[in-house]
């Protein structure tokens, strides 16, 4: 077996919180005189803002990476996985352990790294280049390149400032994409951009890893890390919980994953979108007669609860809430919004129940994720951008048989009636 | 990129100590050093319209102001040379540090977004200021070389000036006004990641150390007992030297020289150091 090219050794990141040190000359000064006082006993804990707590990003994690390889990283928000890039691309210091590397490192963690708008394309490609560790003849070898993957061809001599947002992502990810290090580390940057351009850089990071480069891909498209990944790790609050083959890597992270089916309640602090009008609180499975479920078998009928909040005492009228069952890559497979049955709601209390049952659930056994968007009026008034909650669906007795079904390759299973017609000779 | 040696090893791991200059990492750098500078010089004239001659308006209209307000008004004598050579010679020298020194100054909080999610020697960006403040300088000279040439031939004080044998060591004053500058940027902008009340003092300390530098009088205006006093500033002696050498004119006493070449060394050294510890930690910290 060849030497890792990655070699990482009981790596911690300590943070501390509150206002410590980067603050003012005074408060500096007053921490000093109360150290004097009591006589050199520094209690961390005293202080006018908040010193002394900490926060371990990441704690002893250790892995190894070989030559070759395309390394997925997945895990929740504030797992740890941008600060495990961060020190891997040397932006900051571990607290403790180390880390060998043997290759040239090259970190895409934001597009448009250094791009200056009042600079032309063609100036920010050379500066770009240059500042994500290009040399300058690198650049010019892979400029008609680069420029051709940007297609922004005509544009190569106008300020930067005048491009579209979408001409200057291309751009960015354009530069990026032909950096030519040894390792390659990227973070959620496919997250910018259209279909159609996400696609063409899926299709490059492809092509960079049949020449031999070794990944570190961190995303949350789990479908992008299964297609592209061979291993993958999880952080989970700063620890390594697994690391192994990738479908078995995002079945563990799916599984652990806090949102469960029932009683789950939307934390506060969720990434999402829209007026904020009415805000999903909470959404729990039930059965018929409304009884919790933590899991759903094939076939039953099974209610989704959503509570719903008002944001302010005003009562929303018009309001339509969609659900979407996507399976555990996050691919969409149905959705259900209630005003294509005809539906509409007025919320007028605080506090509100919608409910929506659905007779013989016709998915088979398997992780599924649930998304949510509320609209009001046309508009959007919540819309979390990660998935709710998980639905766990066993197998049952769909098709009310005597014998047992196993369940399919399929998400969906159909009804069909199925009859023989005899022809006549 | 080239191959690597198949030993190559790079340990990451946290830093002890003081001394951990990465100079061969700079090296390879160096071309992200020449784009720099042409974003800084570029990028500060663009769309504009009198472009690269805001480089010596400048010098010209605070000439402009001294000659009046000092010259006229405050009657502040100029060592016998023409007002308007003796304040641009003294801005000549003074305005490139004091540029390079804001731009230094503010390398951290400047760049921070910049520095959290790429790596290069940081180094490399007030390096940049000393440079591309350098071709400002070289305009700022030109300019002042032409109303040289004007002074000395085509009025009738151009018999009490002249070039100084001295001139031969011009671009070493240049370089040790490169080297203050630098240090002392770097000392400010460590000291501004920790401490936020500097970000408010360097326009202030700038304005004050320029009173305390001769740059509107002469050192000779300083009596004689004081004058020990004058150059424990580390930019008395480059700026009359300056003077001296390119009109003739000014106080240049060797001792005094050999103490501002020091406290240059010292400047410069502690500020790499202390700037080379402090961006470590800051992006955790900014």
């Amino acid at each position: 077996m060849t030497r890792p090219i990655i070699e990482v050794e009981n790596v911690s990141k300590r943070y501390r919180l509150g206002q410590f040190n980067a603050g003012t000359l005074r408060e500096e000064a007053e921490r000093l005189f109360r150290r004097r006082r009591s006589n050199g006993k520094i209690d961390e804990t005293s202080g006018g803002s908040a010193h002394g707590s900490e926060f371990w990003a990441l704690k002893d994690v250790s892995f190894s990476v070989q030559p070759g390889e395309v390394m997925g990283i997945i895990g929740r928000n504030g797992a740890g996985k941008s600060t495990l890039l961060k020190i891997l691309s040397r932006v900051t210091e571990p607290t403790s352990g180390q880390i060998r590397i043997r290759g040239r490192v090259a970190s895409l963690l934001e597009v448009g790294t250094g791009f200056h708008p009042e600079l032309t394309g063609r100036e920010n490609i050379y500066l770009n280049g240059t500042i994500l560790g290009m040399s300058r003849a690198e650049v010019k070898a892979s400029f008609e390149e680069i420029v051709d993957f940007a297609g922004i061809e005509e544009f190569l001599d106008t300020p930067v400032k005048r491009y579209s947002s979408g001409m200057y992502v291309r751009l960015a990810f354009a530069v990026a994409a032909h950096l030519r290090p040894e390792i390659l580390i990227i973070d959620e940057v496919l997250a910018v951009g259209d279909a159609a351009f996400q696609k063409k850089c899926l299709a490059k990071m492809e092509s960079v890893t049949r020449g031999g480069r070794t990944i570190l891909f961190v995303s949350h498209q789990l479908g992008a890390v299964s297609s592209l990944c061979s291993r993958t790790f999880v952080l989970d609050r700063g620890k390594l919980s697994f690391i192994g083959g990738t479908a078995s890597a995002i079945s563990h992270y799916l599984s652990k994953d806090h949102k469960a089916a029932h009683g789950a309640n939307l934390p506060a602090t969720v990434a999402r979108s829209g007026s904020g009008k009415t805000r999903l609180q909470k959404i729990w499975i039930s059965d018929a007669e409304g009884r919790d479920l933590i899991s759903v078998v094939s076939g039953q009928t099974v209610v989704f609860n959503f509570d719903l909040s008002l944001s302010c005492r005003t009562s929303v009228q018009n309001v339509s809430l969609g659900f979407s069952i996507h399976n555990h890559l996050d691919d969409e497979i149905s959705i259900l919004y209630s005003d294509y049955c005809g539906r509409v709601f007025d919320l007028a209390s605080s506090q509100s129940t919608i409910k929506c049952s659905v007779a013989n659930f016709p998915f088979s056994a398997g992780s599924y994720l649930i998304h949510v968007r509320i609209i009001c009026d046309g508009d959007v008034a919540d819309w979390p951008r990660d998935h709710v909650a998980v639905l766990n669906v066993e197998n049952g007795n769909f098709y009310n048989s005597s014998t047992p079904f196993h369940g399919g390759v399929g998400p969906v299973l159909l009804h069909g009636h199925w009859a023989l017609t005899k022809k006549n000779l | 990129m080239t191959n690597l040696p198949a030993d190559y090893e790079l340990v990451i791991r946290p830093s002890r100590g003081w001394l951990h200059l990465n100079l061969g990492d700079l090296w390879r750098y160096r071309d992200l050093l020449f784009f720099l500078v042409h974003r800084d010089f570029v990028a500060k004239y663009k769309q504009t319209v009198l472009g690269p001659a805001w480089f010596i308006l400048q010098p010209l209209l605070t000439t402009l102001v001294f000659t009046v307000i000092f010259g006229k008004v405050a009657q502040i004598p100029t060592d016998g040379l023409p007002p308007v050579l003796f304040y641009l010679a003294g801005l000549l020298g003074w305005s490139y540090f004091a540029q390079t020194f804001q731009s230094t100054s503010g390398t951290l909080v400047n760049n921070a977004g910049l520095f959290g999610k790429v790596y290069f020697p940081r180094l490399v960006v007030p390096l940049s200021a000393v440079i591309s403040n350098l071709l400002a300088f070289a305009l700022q000279l030109a300019t002042f070389l032409c109303f040289w040439t004007y002074f000395k031939f085509f009025s009738t004080a151009g018999a009490s000036f002249g070039f100084s044998g001295a001139i031969v060591s011009f671009p070493l004053v240049v370089i040790q006004i490169a080297a203050l500058s630098l240090g002392a940027g770097l000392w400010l902008t460590a000291l501004t990641a920790k401490y936020r009340d500097f970000t408010h003092l360097s326009g202030f300390i700038i304005q004050i150390w320029m009173y305390a530098t001769p740059v509107i009088y002469p050192l000779s205006q300083i009596p004689e007992g004081w004058r020990w006093l004058a150059v424990l500033n580390p930019m008395a002696m480059p700026v009359e030297t300056i003077k001296y050498m390119l009109l003739g004119k000014g106080v240049v006493v060797p001792f005094y020289l050999a103490l501002s070449v020091a406290m240059t060394v010292v400047l410069l050294l502690s500020g790499v150091l202390v700037f080379n510890k402090v961006e470590k930690t800051f992006v955790d910290t900014v």
